[in-house]
């Protein structure tokens, strides 16, 4: 269980996250979607304890990150898909992990055997291509094996066959019963892997429904999530057949 | 689950230290660092052992010269040992692990600066023992027995960490690797050295000039061309309280500015 509440962060003049209050419950894949620029990634290290925020908190299970014994063992986390040295394995970056929360070094070469990374288990991470970064950066999250997990754009990189096999895995992983928050701006992904949609722009919280609810504002989950969005867009080109006209495009 | 709620407790310092033990060990550059550092340095002893041509200076400390020199790469690899966290982006994940700022720095000090003590030890010994080695023209080596010998021998090891230590500190505070090692060089060596050459008391203080007049003398230095007293170099322990001063300083500002900053 995920509790944001009433979190704001700016970075300089900039306004990252506005008063932004939603939950994540377990047991089902909660999808974070929102546009480029939104405040998604902001919320994922703010949740990391990462960034502080300039007003109000997040709880996870009802504790703050900071004040967890063990926080691999209770959050796993994907960040950006390169949060590793280029010069170190890829089995080194995870014992290294590993060790700092007292997980068993079996642990690392269970998680490595999952993502699919054995074989290169040895070679620096650097040579990775991002898709292989991508698969570490999943057996990082899973290395504690957390009853909560955020993956900020786990799709990204990843070929079919990979984007199949991690929805299926956040799936299993819901059904487990732990709680799984996905962002992500592929609104046909989350509409495969997700039961419940927390949608932000501009730092704000447009909506917190489940999928099916939202897909049936509308032709479809896309075209709704554009309704919904529509005057939330930080950067966005002139599309003419926008619902609203071009008029209301910025270019910026 | 299979792992979850099998621990009680929580991190504490070992595990930490543990995290940065597989990270430092596991770079293959930390090894090449070290290795060249003291290899530099034994041969500058080696050099300057073969080409002294009387016992009029201080033998020891003409075998301890490739320790200055040898302090650049200590104080980078302390600097990189902390930036590369941040280029890599691989700081979140480390904060992400251990949320307790303070103990993640203490934790890599400790790890870099044993490491670090240890290289600079068998450094400064082999040194020695391989300057006085090469000596010529009938001059006997000192001897690790005569008075202030074994002192500014392991003194001079000493200092690998504690200017190690210093760029880790420094590190910390910039974040990026190349502004940290423009300000350690800048201000340890460029900077420093200035302030030593135009101003003698003030220079007394600079690391480098204490690294090689007050830790690795065996007995006390004038500070050359101060005029008709002479004016004292601090003397080896007050030097290494002063070098010891530099790092905790940094290291201090740098787990500040952690605590405080956003990864």
């Amino acid at each position: 269980m995920i509790e944001a509440h009433d979190l704001t962060k700016r970075y300089g003049s900039a306004v990252a996250l506005d008063g932004l209050s939603f939950d994540v419950r377990p047991g089902t894949v909660t999808g974070f979607l929102g546009p480029n620029g939104s405040g998604k990634s902001t919320t994922m290290r703010l949740i990391l304890g990462l960034d502080r925020p300039d007003a109000g908190q997040v709880r996870i299970g009802g504790r703050r990150y900071r004040e967890l014994c063990w926080p691999l063992r209770e959050v796993g986390a994907l960040l950006e898909a390169k949060v590793f040295h280029p010069g170190r394995s890829a089995r080194s970056h995870l014992a290294a992990l590993a060790a700092s929360n007292d997980i068993p070094r079996s642990r690392v070469d269970e998680v490595l055997g999952m993502v699919g990374l054995t074989d290169a288990a040895g070679r620096r991470a650097g040579k990775f291509s991002l898709g292989m970064a991508q698969r570490l950066g999943i057996a990082a999250a899973l290395l504690g094996d957390p009853g909560v997990l955020l993956l900020d754009e786990p799709v990204n990189g990843l070929d079919p066959e990979g984007i199949r096999w991690i929805r299926d895995l956040l799936k299993s992983l819901a059904a487990q019963g732990r709680t799984v928050f996905v962002s992500s701006h592929l609104i046909s992904e989350m509409a495969l892997t997700a039961e419940h949609l927390v949608v932000i722009g501009q730092g704000r919280l447009l909506a917190d429904t489940s999928v099916t609810e939202l897909s049936a504002r509308s032709a479809s989950l896309e075209e709704a999530f554009f309704e919904l969005t529509s005057g939330a867009v930080a950067y966005q080109g002139i599309r003419g057949g926008a619902p609203d006209g071009p008029a209301k495009g910025r270019t910026s | 689950m299979t792992v979850t709620g099998a621990r009680r407790g929580r991190y504490h310092f070992a595990q930490v230290a543990r995290m940065e033990w597989i990270k430092l060990r596991s770079l293959r550059s930390t090894w090449w660092t070290l290795v060249i550092t003291a290899a530099g340095a034994i041969a500058i002893a080696v050099a300057v052992g073969a080409n002294t041509k009387n016992a009029s200076g201080d033998l020891t400390n003409n075998a301890l010269a490739g320790i200055v020199p040898g302090l650049l790469l200590a104080g980078v690899l302390g600097v990189l040992v902390m930036t590369s966290e941040y280029t890599s982006g691989m700081i979140r994940a480390t904060l992400a692990a251990i949320p307790h700022r303070p103990l993640v720095l203490a934790a890599k000090a400790a790890v870099f600066g044993v490491v670090a003590l240890a290289v600079g030890e068998a450094t400064a010994f082999i040194s020695f023992f391989a300057g006085g080695a090469v000596l010529r023209h009938g001059i006997a080596a000192p001897a690790i027995g005569q008075p202030g010998v074994l002192r500014a021998v392991a003194l001079s090891g000493a200092a690998f960490c504690l200017v190690g230590l210093l760029g880790l500190g420094l590190g910390a505070i910039i974040r990026h690797t190349a502004a940290a090692i423009a300000v350690l060089v800048g201000g340890v060596y460029v900077l420093a050295q200035f302030i030593g050459a135009v101003a003698h008391g003030a220079g007394t203080y600079m690391p480098i000039l204490i690294v090689g007049n007050s830790l690795a003398a065996t007995k006390p230095e004038c500070v050359r061309a101060a005029g008709p007293q002479c004016v004292h170099f601090l003397s080896p322990w007050a030097g290494l309280g002063m070098l010891g001063l530099y790092a905790a300083v940094a290291l201090g500002i740098g787990g500040w500015l952690l605590t405080r900053r956003d990864a």
